[in-house]
């Protein structure tokens, strides 16, 4: 189907952006592989578009020490290629290559998919397994929420009307391993673990990343993710078989961790 | 509400410049505002990749980017690449080795096997699956489809042109 109508502005200014996204019926659009789908599906019908991909800064890479700062307009592409993540924040880069197919990594961003959350989407729960901070901005200034505190429900996080996510500050170091089971290379994953040193967040498996700290054995382990996951079935999947899946993927991350050492 | 805007973009290395509905999507702009119809509609939410186009030369979804955001980008389709000769192997190779049958979704295809011909690496049989994982062929069962992007590659590491 086609998009409805709406009016589209491209601001060259984060003050200019947050003017133009306190009007009624305003929203973001970044990378747009997410709103578009929905725009066309008549899911959404925003009033006007901020295309916030002229705003200066919000691509930046940089390392300062033990963070590694992401501005939300880097897409999946520069994740997945970029020498300095795979090395600095590994687990992002692994995640990176399973996030849908190469010419929708192309333009899809960071910021974006943290924003919308949703509950299949590995950047949350990487940003959750890796205690990230997410930087927003708003006409009142900057705040940081930490990854744990900013994903509230099913596509809804602590963001509020009228703000922006402009960073995501991750910090660098430790052992990570990211596994991820869909039905085809790309698709949503039918579940999917980040798991970073003692943290393993699992995703596809409710509204939100679910973390599951580590126990003293991987059996123990496995009991506590068969105890704190309740995942909903989907269209082809019993809750039944998402929790024997996860409790896989689990195996698979421990293995990894414990052979990396 | 909705206004109209002017864009000026280079497609298939010619400029032009338009008046577009923010709605637009770039792929119905190319076909119906260009005439350009060799990139193909068929899902319009992303899922399908018959509208994979060039845009400053990455291969993006047609359907998932609006005119108004190809404003000062380059854009190249299938008509562009095949006209400059740049699809002449792999559209022999597809050719040969059967890789179409109705051909709605070869033209998208073509554009990503192209993608993964430029990266100039020597990917294995399930690394091209990966790279055309984002394109449907509900012909071929896609097998005939590796087997001509495999073949492109191969002779392009084996006689060191790529």
């Amino acid at each position: 189907m086609k998009a409805p109508s709406f009016a589209y502005w491209k601001p060259r200014s984060l003050p200019e952006a947050l003017e133009l996204l306190a009007r009624p019926g305003a929203k973001i659009l970044a990378g747009g592989q997410s709103l578009i789908p929905s725009l066309n599906m008549r899911l959404s019908s925003p009033e006007l578009l901020v295309d916030i991909t002229g705003l200066p800064g919000l691509s930046k890479i940089e390392f300062r020490k033990e963070t590694a700062r992401i501005g939300a307009l880097t897409t999946h592409a520069q994740i997945e290629t970029s020498p300095e993540i795979a090395k600095q924040v590994p687990l992002l880069a692994a995640a990176a290559r399973h996030v849908a197919h190469p010419a929708i990594r192309n333009r899809g961003t960071l910021g974006g998919s943290l924003a919308l959350a949703d509950p299949a989407a590995e950047y949350p729960a990487c940003a959750v397994a890796l205690q990230a901070s997410i930087v927003v901005a708003s006409r009142k200034g900057e705040r940081r929420v930490k990854a744990d505190d900013f994903f509230r429900g099913l596509f809804e996080t602590d963001l509020k009307p009228g703000e922006i996510l402009v960073a995501v500050e991750f910090p660098t170091g430790g052992r990570s391993a990211f596994f991820e089971l869909a039905r085809r290379q790309g698709d949503y994953a039918i579940v999917g673990l980040a798991a970073h040193d003692s943290r393993f967040v699992f995703f596809g498996v409710g509204g939100t990343p679910v973390l599951v700290n580590t126990r003293k054995s991987l059996d123990e382990t496995k009991a506590a993710v068969k105890k704190e996951l309740d995942p909903p079935a989907d269209l082809y999947h019993s809750s039944a078989t998402k929790l024997h899946l996860a409790g896989v993927l689990l195996e698979r991350a421990w293995n990894t961790l414990s052979t990396s050492r | 509400m909705e206004h109209a805007l002017d864009i000026t973009l280079t497609v298939n290395g010619t400029q032009v410049s338009r008046r577009v509905a923010p709605r637009v999507h770039l792929v119905d702009f190319l076909r119906e505002e260009l005439g350009l119809t060799g990139s193909h509609i068929g899902c319009e939410h992303g899922v399908c990749g018959a509208c994979t186009i060039r845009v400053n030369g990455a291969i993006v979804r047609g359907c998932l980017m609006l005119a108004v955001q190809a404003n000062g980008c380059s854009v190249d389709t299938i008509e562009g690449l095949s006209d400059s000769g740049e699809l002449k192997d792999l559209q022999k190779a597809f050719h040969e080795k059967n890789a179409l049958q109705c051909g709605f979704c070869t033209p998208g295809m073509l554009m990503a096997a192209q993608d993964l011909v430029l990266k100039n690496r020597k990917p294995t049989r399930e690394e091209i699956r990966e790279h055309i994982s984002g394109n449907y062929c509900r012909c071929t069962g896609y097998q005939a489809i590796v087997d001509a992007i495999e073949e492109v590659i191969q002779t392009k590491v084996t006689y060191g042109k790529g």
